[in-house]
């Protein structure tokens, strides 16, 4: 294996169609015009010597090594910045050009150290290169002032910046405001004195910088450099696989070090991120061998025994005979599994393979139930297919952004950063949140409206923009007509158009201003590719699902679908929310989001898998807990899922798991779900095997294995030893195989193969004879309902029953921040806590000042569900009467105060909207006291077991 | 299964379809999605409460669990 470096063109690609034929070095060569000289050359193999000339981002013209003779044209111009023209007659190399190019490496080099032998990017630094190229060999120059001394900022836990090394080039400026688009990076002063600084003079952990390593990236020296490959030195060989965090599924280099990750980078044909990166995926993989990872099997009988550390064939069968023996005592129907959108696609639909074809019965669930089942149920209904309608580079061609309760800057950053380039070239931006996010004005960008509602008001919200649409007659009837279910149709648009839901009926339900939502509406309904993104914000409510369907009735009647620039798309939390949902991990849904009653999919599924199976929806997650209260839901199977976390209305999730007779835990860490568990099945890192995610826009990426299983296993193999164990058997050698079946079973699935992942890079679902090489923007034709129509459903805004009163005067709503990912299982074990080492509570100043509480005060959050206690941070972020919090940490007990009021068609709980007072404190919560006593217990259990055999 | 729970999610459902003016087309859309998404267990537990009782239940909605297959 080799390192196999991808190929810098110097300059970005040009779209043009137009092409143009010119001669370099004797040699004919098309491309298309705007494409640079360099790029041109680059293309038939002809490498020009660069320094500020990298492929991700714009020429500058600055370091003047690459320049060249055009027969002709007076002077040198530089190869970068001058366009191809049809009949150019270029020389790139001849003794003038050399001795140009030497004198610039001479210049450079005079004020460089000498260290090559001793530098992290010796075998990996373009000034390096570029010295062997030119043939420099000597340097006449003896400088009374240099920089070679500059004082090193080592403030980032991740990179190290050493400005003596620094030419000046400005790619990591650029690479900041271009690829990233945070504008954290400038070249202070002038002349000598200029170099690299970010934001005001600040290091750079105390600057605007957000760490996604786009500098680093661009850095043709070792200015910018990793602090993984300075400590280790330089990969020896790289394997392409996809991030384990959001839902972008960005793809990335594991560049290796035989089986340690010296350091991820962004692939530049990465079709969901194009090179570029977030914090999390580019620098936060230390989790995988954090010292906490539990690589040995345990049991115990009881959660107030010590762990027993056992071999795998005593765990999986002891795991067994304990479901067994919960069936046979409480019936067939009393356990159940939970997959996890942290899994692959081929481990989840094993996972619910196992529970519908071994278990006997439909009790599968995914943490999806608490994120986007909403969606799944809203586009089901609406277009006919549970996704989002876009690809991402969709955005690109939009006129306006509606971005209605996600925050994509922080929770998908590397789509952020592409909305707001699109946003940079003009396109206007609506922004629908209770709080200000980073999106609503940036460098370079500012919302035209920012409809800052009341939590819990979505539904009213849209319904009053459809409401403009419609009795402005902003509508596109042509496309409705062609396109939709008619008489669906006018039936919506007769309640839409009632006066109830006009923006001034709504105004005192969501706060919003009657003339910015008539405003915000018009520019939506009148642009040509309107675009809507969404995230939980929209779906974590009561009324979740009306929600989703009400932008998709919104799109349909604007005619925002079906084409590039618009479309609904719903970004997904995690890697593999898409996914696991698609693999039929739904109580209800076999793969596909195929019914369980459907009598053909049914006999499909029976037939191929040589087994009887129930044709009844199975218990959700929430069902799960009350079943369990009630003593007719005994076993759980919980792989890569942390539910004593992350789900709501914790005691009674913790009460739930404590009355289970037996709860495993397949996971990395002994997560907080684990501590009540009963079996512990150490599970695989993404590093550490192979299959596929599936990203918001559908696309199906490979996961390749870069390292051995630390427990010996990858997860589709557990699962599948348990499944043998029960009875069941298994039998698959390679999770191709297990895609080989998703493909036979599933028709959006039927062209999907491992063979065309790897041809193709990545392949975006429906995939099948119709579309053999995948689909990046859906229903372009028709909508996949039995009918082909759009469905337009009636949205009456039905207020929540959580509401403010005398006791609970505030709304508590919550997120996520940039550098923490959900339960933060994975992100607390690495250097991210840099950023974010504790949950706060963001309150406006008005409220805080009622209650006499300063920032970093402690605080009480008191709900009708319980209480926590979180320190204060004062901000007009938040506006007033809401307050927020992010829920990264177990000891926030973010969910003690959160209820159990769910959406009404799939019981996605209600995370968003809870009543709360705000009391200034002194100690933590009784529960954060019972549950900190509690942790330290299972510690201690565990500590007890490793090694006592 | 507490009865209290499932009786609101029942009601919350009713809510949803109750903007659908045909109440015959609203009954049978909340049967479907109550048929279609809960679990037997639930959907027994609910049928007896409405056959007892159904007082807590939305007048839609019991028309709509009436029609559900015991």
């Amino acid at each position: 294996m080799s390192i196999n470096k991808e190929k810098d063109f110097g300059t970005p690609a040009s779209t043009s169609e137009n092409m143009v034929t010119l001669e370099i070095d004797g040699f004919q060569v098309t491309a298309p015009a705007g494409t640079s000289v360099m790029r041109a050359a680059a293309s038939i193999g002809i490498e020009i010597p660069k320094l500020c000339a990298t492929d991700s981002i714009e020429p500058f013209g600055s370091c003047r090594l690459c320049l060249v003779q055009i027969e002709g044209a007076r002077g040198l111009p530089a190869s970068c910045t001058t366009p191809v023209a049809e009949g150019l007659k270029i020389v790139t190399q001849n003794k003038k050009l050399a001795d140009v190019r030497r004198g610039v490496m001479e210049l450079y080099i005079s004020d460089h150290p000498l260290d090559c032998l001793t530098c992290s990017a010796n075998g990996d630094c373009e000034l390096q290169d570029m010295a062997g190229t030119v043939g420099l060999r000597e340097v006449r120059y003896n400088p009374v002032e240099t920089h070679l001394n500059a004082v090193k900022d080592q403030s980032n836990p991740y990179f190290s910046f050493d400005p003596s090394k620094c030419i000046v080039c400005s790619r990591c400026v650029r690479a900041c405001e271009e690829t990233q688009g945070t504008f954290a990076l400038t070249i202070d002063g002038r002349g000598f004195d200029s170099k690299v600084s970010p934001s005001q003079n600040q290091p750079f952990l105390d600057s605007e910088c957000v760490s996604c390593g786009a500098c680093v990236q661009a850095c043709p020296t070792a200015t910018l450099m990793e602090k993984s490959v300075i400590d280790n030195g330089q990969p020896e060989h790289a394997i392409v696989t996809t991030c384990a965090y959001c839902g972008v599924g960005c793809s990335f280099r594991a560049e290796m070090k035989g089986e340690q990750v010296i350091r991820m980078v962004p692939a530049k044909d990465g079709k969901a991120n194009h090179g570029h990166s977030c914090v999390k995926g580019r620098f936060a993989f230390g989790y995988a061998t954090h010292k906490d990872r539990i690589t040995k099997p345990m049991i115990r009988a009881s959660i107030k025994d010590a762990w027993k550390e056992v071999s795998w064939e005593e765990a999986i069968s002891y795991a067994a005979s304990e479901l067994k023996r919960i069936q046979a005592k409480y019936g067939k129907d009393s356990i159940g599994g939970i997959t996890s959108s942290r899994c692959t696609n081929e481990e989840t639909y094993l996972v619910q393979k196992l529970i519908r074809a071994g278990f006997g019965n439909n009790n599968v669930d995914t943490c999806a139930r608490v994120c986007h089942s909403p969606t799944g149920y809203g586009l089901k209904q609406t277009f006919g297919e549970a996704s989002g309608t876009q690809d991402f580079d969709s955005v690109m061609k939009a006129d306006v952004i509606m971005v209605i309760g996600a925050n994509p800057t922080d929770g998908h950053p590397v789509f952020g950063s592409q909305m707001k380039k699109r946003l940079r070239q003009g396109a206007k931006l609506i922004v629908v949140d209770p709080r200000e996010i980073d999106l609503v004005k940036t460098p370079h960008v500012k919302a035209s409206h920012h409809l800052k509602l009341r939590p819990g008001t979505n539904v009213a919200m849209i319904n009053a923009l459809a409401h403009v649409v419609v009795t402005e007659n902003l509508l596109d009837e042509g496309f409705v007509n062609e396109r939709c279910d008619v008489a669906a149709y006018n039936k919506w648009k007769t309640f839409i158009a009632d006066e109830r839901h006009s923006p001034e009926a709504s105004e005192s339900v969501t706060g919003i201003p009657a003339s910015e939502l008539r405003a915000a509406a018009r520019l939506y309904a009148s642009a040509k590719n309107g675009a809507i993104y969404y995230g939980l914000g929209v779906t974590e409510h009561s009324q979740g699902s009306t929600t989703v369907i009400g932008i998709a009735n919104l799109a349909m009647a604007t005619g925002n679908l079906g084409h590039d620039g618009a479309g609904v798309n719903p970004l997904r939390g995690q890697n593999n929310v898409q996914g696991s949902c698609d693999m039929g991990s739904f109580p209800h849904e076999f793969p596909g989001y195929r019914h369980v009653s459907d009598p053909t999919t049914h006999q499909l599924f029976e037939n191929a898998w040589q087994t009887e199976l129930s044709n009844e929806p199975g218990l959700r997650i929430p069902n799960m807990f009350e079943a369990a209260l009630d003593k007719s839901f005994m076993g759980l199977y919980c792989e890569g899922e942390d539910i004593a976390q992350s789900d709501p209305d914790i005691k009674h999730v913790h009460a739930a798991l404590r009355a289970m007779e037996c709860v495993i835990v397949q996971d990395i860490f002994l997560n907080e779900t684990a501590k009540f568990a009963h079996v512990f099945l150490p599970g695989s890192s993404f590093l550490e095997k192979n299959g596929t995610f599936t990203n918001a826009e559908r696309r199906i990426s490979p996961v390749r294995k870069v390292m051995s299983p630390l427990a010996g296993y990858q997860d589709w193999e557990v699962t599948q030893m348990l499944a043998n164990a029960m009875g069941y058997p298994m039998n698959y050698s390679h999770p191709s195989e297990i895609m080989d079946e998703i493909a036979r079973l599933t028709p959006s699935f039927a062209g999907v193969s491992y063979e065309k992942i790897e041809r193709l890079g990545s392949v975006q679902w429906p995939c099948n004879d119709e579309a053999p090489e995948g689909t990046p923007i859906m229903h372009t034709e028709h909508f996949l309902r039995d009918n082909g129509k759009g469905l337009f459903m009636l949205t009456e805004f039905v207020p929540t029953t959580e509401r403010v009163n005398a006791k609970f005067p505030l709304i508590l709503t919550t997120g996520r921040i940039l550098s923490q990912y959900n339960v933060g299982a994975q992100t607390r074990r690495t250097e991210n806590v840099a950023w974010h080492s504790e949950d706060r509570l963001e309150i406006h100043p008005h409220d805080a000042e009622d209650r006499g509480v300063n920032t970093g005060d402690w605080v009480g959050i008191k709900s009708r569900a319980g209480e926590t206690v979180l320190r204060a941070l004062v901000t007009d972020r938040v506006q007033p009467g809401v307050v927020y919090t992010t829920f990264h940490f177990p000891e926030s007990g973010a969910n003690v105060i959160t209820t159990d009021n769910s959406d009404w068609a799939t019981n996605c709980p209600e995370y968003k909207v809870t009543a709360v007072q705000i009391t200034k404190v002194s100690q933590p919560s009784e529960w954060q006291q019972q549950y900190s006593a509690f942790s330290e217990e299972q510690l201690e259990l565990l500590e007890q077991g490793i090694g006592n055999d | 299964m507490k009865i209290e729970r499932l009786i609101k999610m029942a009601n919350d459902i009713g809510n949803f379809f109750n903007s659908e003016p045909d109440k015959e087309i609203a009954a049978e859309g909340i049967k479907n999605h109550i048929l279609r998404s809960w679990d037997p267990r639930m959907r027994k537990s609910i049928i007896a409460y409405c056959q007892e009782d159904g007082a807590e239940l939305n007048d839609l909605v019991k028309a709509a669990i009436s029609k559900l297959p015991a």
